[in-house]
């Protein structure tokens, strides 16, 4: 377990920061320019995950696990999340026939 | 009793309340009693003030009823004050009040407003009276006011009638202008004496210097408040108009009373005027020229109650034109004389008026002398009066004034005698067109020519008594050695602004030679009447008759109403349309219109952020992020 940490902490802490936000940012990107639905989820949970990875490597780094307390937290809204998003979209997909998020546009003026 | 006095306006104001809110359910009978009966006795217990003030030493007394005012250093008691003057006008207003409510109850006897008439009178006698009862100028003005309304009320008595609600609305109108005028006058007072208590004031005020500019101003300003009141030039034109209203009213309001307020409240302010040489010029000149000018409109009016009407406005000239040459006394004199002749005219002709079935025209009238006896032997003794043939009433009152005018400046004398000669023109042509020659109205109108009825006829004769017998009150100097009791009685009044006036001395010789001229020229004017109407049996040409120089000038009234129209009312006219037409709707609705139309657009335009494209609000999303840490970045 000290080893574990030890090898861990090795890794300077920019690493984590930046491979974190590389991950962020890709998942910014899917939901920026994708049209499934689906696939928009996927990258809001990319999104989540850089966040939960970083919050762990900070946790670590610094000794504190209350860091890693919040990652199952993100991990168990982003469950129910999800669980209730996918539910939405099969229900859209029923009724249209398809989950492009470009003709979702009944909510306008 | 003195301490009681604000019973007598109380009676009225109960006597309105009674029949204001009783119109529906009390009959006319019992209207006219009990409007009639709460003036009586305030005229009852005017007496006995007035009795207990003269046998009392004290000259003026002030019954304080409770503080109505109190801001700072500034106290306003309510409060009266009683004195000879007030008590003059306390017996005028409430014994020919009196009088004319019970000739009311004959004259409006088939009017269906009959208790509201009743009710608006009461409501002026109130008023009336709380203006000559004040212990100050504020009290005056609520009376002031109070009688204004009264006057709008009944004039516009027969509302359904739109050029009588015109009328009304003029007189209204044109007394605000005067108001205006009486309102800066009390503020002046306030911040010179700082007080409106004459009792506070007039005693501060005999300290100042004879043409103090703070008098001068006071002064000019209540005048203006003076002339919209008492229909002096320029501002007269509202009374002959007033005509439309009862003619019971015309006599009491606009005859015998109110139209009086203006000469109660310069005489009132005696010791101001007597201070400001320059106020007194201009209140004598106001007065006289009114007197001349409203006598050469009355010549050639045809309506009986407009030559009543003008003749009133030359009157109320005379009694400025003594106010401003210190004889206030002779003032107080025309107006009580005036108040009995001038309300006598005004019901006799009311009578004529009700037994031709509401003719005025003078040119339908003719031969009512033995139709209509009593009418017209009232009446005559009145004309006489007024025109000043001794040794009726009007005759000392009027000698009176010219004397002074005379002592002050002879071009006044002589311009007051040739008013003097119109008046008695004009009064005689008005007899002799309406009393003598043949009935010029329609068969059906010769058939039904009766004697009014006695409540009527009673305070005729009442009033002709007081006509005939009201100048022994005030007999000149040079007829017997002080026996000028009306004098006598309001000296004290007077006594201040006598230190500071010169007194008044004219020859014996001179005085009965002004006396005998006068008499003379009057009897040559009633003449050439005699020969014009009666002897000639002139008829006052038709509306339709062109007529041309002096006599259109004065046949249409000098034009004057028409000058207005022009000079103040069209212009005006213009200014609303040009301020309708350019601030109104381009300016202001433009701004409030161009505020809400700018807000239209501009929510127009943001609606279509509004896509419902769910890519496009993650864009915006995404880069509203992206913003708010550039700021922060850049900012912190």
């Amino acid at each position: 377990m000290e080893e574990t940490l030890q090898t861990i902490q090795s890794i300077p802490l920019e690493h984590y920061i930046w491979f974190c936000a590389t991950l962020f940012v890709i998942g910014v990107i899917g939901v920026l320019i994708r049209r499934n639905a689906i696939i928009i989820l996927m990258s809001v949970e990319l999104m989540l995950n850089a966040v939960n990875l970083l919050l762990a490597a900070f946790s670590v780094h610094h000794g504190d696990p209350s860091g890693q307390v919040f990652v199952f937290f993100i991990m168990a809204v982003a469950a129910a999340e999800v669980a209730v998003g996918l539910a939405i979209i099969v229900m859209i997909y029923r009724n249209t026939g398809s989950v492009d998020i470009n003709i979702m546009n009944k909510l306008k003026w | 009793m003195i301490e009681k006095s604000w019973l007598i306006p109380l009676l009225p104001f109960l006597g309105f309340l009674v029949n204001a809110l009783g119109i529906q359910q009390i009959p006319k009978k019992a209207a006219g009693i009990i409007g009639s009966t709460s003036v009586l006795f305030s005229f009852v217990l005017s007496l006995l003030v007035f009795f207990e003030l003269k046998g009392s030493d004290a000259g003026a007394v002030t019954v304080k009823l409770f503080d109505w005012i109190s801001v700072g250093s500034l106290h306003i008691p309510f409060s009266f004050y009683i004195d000879p003057l007030t008590c003059v006008w306390l017996l005028i207003i409430t014994g020919i009040g009196f009088l004319i409510h019970v000739y009311s109850a004959g004259y409006m006897h088939d009017d269906e407003g009959f208790g509201k008439f009743f009710s608006y009178l009461n409501l002026f006698v109130f008023f009336m009276l709380l203006l000559v009862m004040g212990a100050g100028y504020l009290i005056m003005f609520i009376g002031w006011e109070g009688v204004g309304l009264c006057s709008y009320l009944l004039i516009g008595f027969w509302y359904k009638n739109d050029a009588y609600n015109d009328a009304a609305k003029k007189a209204f109108i044109m007394n605000r202008i005067g108001d205006l005028g009486f309102l800066l006058g009390v503020f002046l007072l306030i911040g010179t004496f700082g007080s409106t208590d004459f009792t506070e004031i007039f005693p501060q005020a005999a300290g100042f210097q004879s043409g103090d500019p703070r008098l001068l101003a006071i002064t000019l300003c209540l005048f203006i408040g003076a002339v919209g009141k008492s229909a002096q030039l320029p501002l007269y034109t509202w009374l002959p108009d007033a005509m439309a209203g009862p003619t019971p009213v015309s006599a009491l309001i606009h005859a015998a009373t109110m139209v009086t307020a203006g000469i109660y409240m310069v005489a009132r302010s005696n010791i101001l005027y007597a201070l400001s040489p320059v106020s007194m010029t201009v209140v004598a000149v106001t007065g006289l020229a009114t007197a001349v000018f409203a006598a050469l409109i009355a010549i050639s009016q045809n309506d009986i109650k407009k030559v009543l009407a003008y003749s009133t406005v030359s009157q109320l000239g005379y009694m400025f034109l003594a106010l401003g040459v210190g004889a206030f006394t002779g003032a107080v004199f025309h107006v009580m004389t005036h108040a009995f002749f001038k309300a006598l005219l005004f019901l006799g002709a009311g009578s004529v008026i009700h037994a031709l079935h509401n003719q005025q025209d003078m040119r339908r009238m003719g031969g009512l002398k033995k139709a209509m006896p009593i009418t017209f032997a009232t009446m005559l003794l009145a004309t006489l009066a007024i025109s000043g043939i001794p040794p009726f009433s009007g005759f000392f009152s009027k000698d009176e004034i010219l004397a002074h005018a005379f002592f002050h400046e002879p071009l006044l004398w002589v311009i007051g005698f040739a008013a003097a000669l119109l008046t008695a023109f004009y009064m005689f042509r008005m007899m002799f067109l309406t009393f003598w020659g043949e009935f010029r109205g329609t068969e059906q109108e010769k058939q039904h020519l009766h004697e009014s009825p006695s409540t009527m006829t009673i305070p005729l004769i009442v009033l002709a008594v007081l006509s005939v017998i009201g100048g022994f009150l005030g007999l000149p100097e040079v007829m017997a050695h002080q026996a000028h009791l009306l004098g006598a009685y309001l000296a004290p009044v007077f006594a201040q602004s006598k230190e500071v006036l010169p007194a008044m001395h004219v020859s014996h010789s001179t005085e009965w030679l002004l006396m005998a001229i006068s008499v003379l020229g009057v009897l040559g004017s009633i003449g050439i009447a005699w020969s014009m109407y009666v002897k000639k049996k002139t008829i006052p040409r038709e509306e339709s008759v062109r007529r041309t120089g002096l006599m259109a000038l004065s046949y249409h009234k000098f034009y004057v109403d028409e000058l207005y129209e022009a000079v103040v009312a069209r212009p005006l006219n213009a200014l609303s349309v040009f301020f309708y037409r350019i601030m109104d709707i381009r300016v202001i609705d433009g701004l409030v219109n161009g505020i809400g139309k700018t807000i239209v657009a501009f929510s127009s335009t943001l609606r279509l952020w509004q896509t419902g494209r769910i890519g496009s609000y993650l864009f915006y999303m995404v880069a509203g992020i992206i913003l708010i840490f550039l700021l922060n970045y850049l900012i912190f």
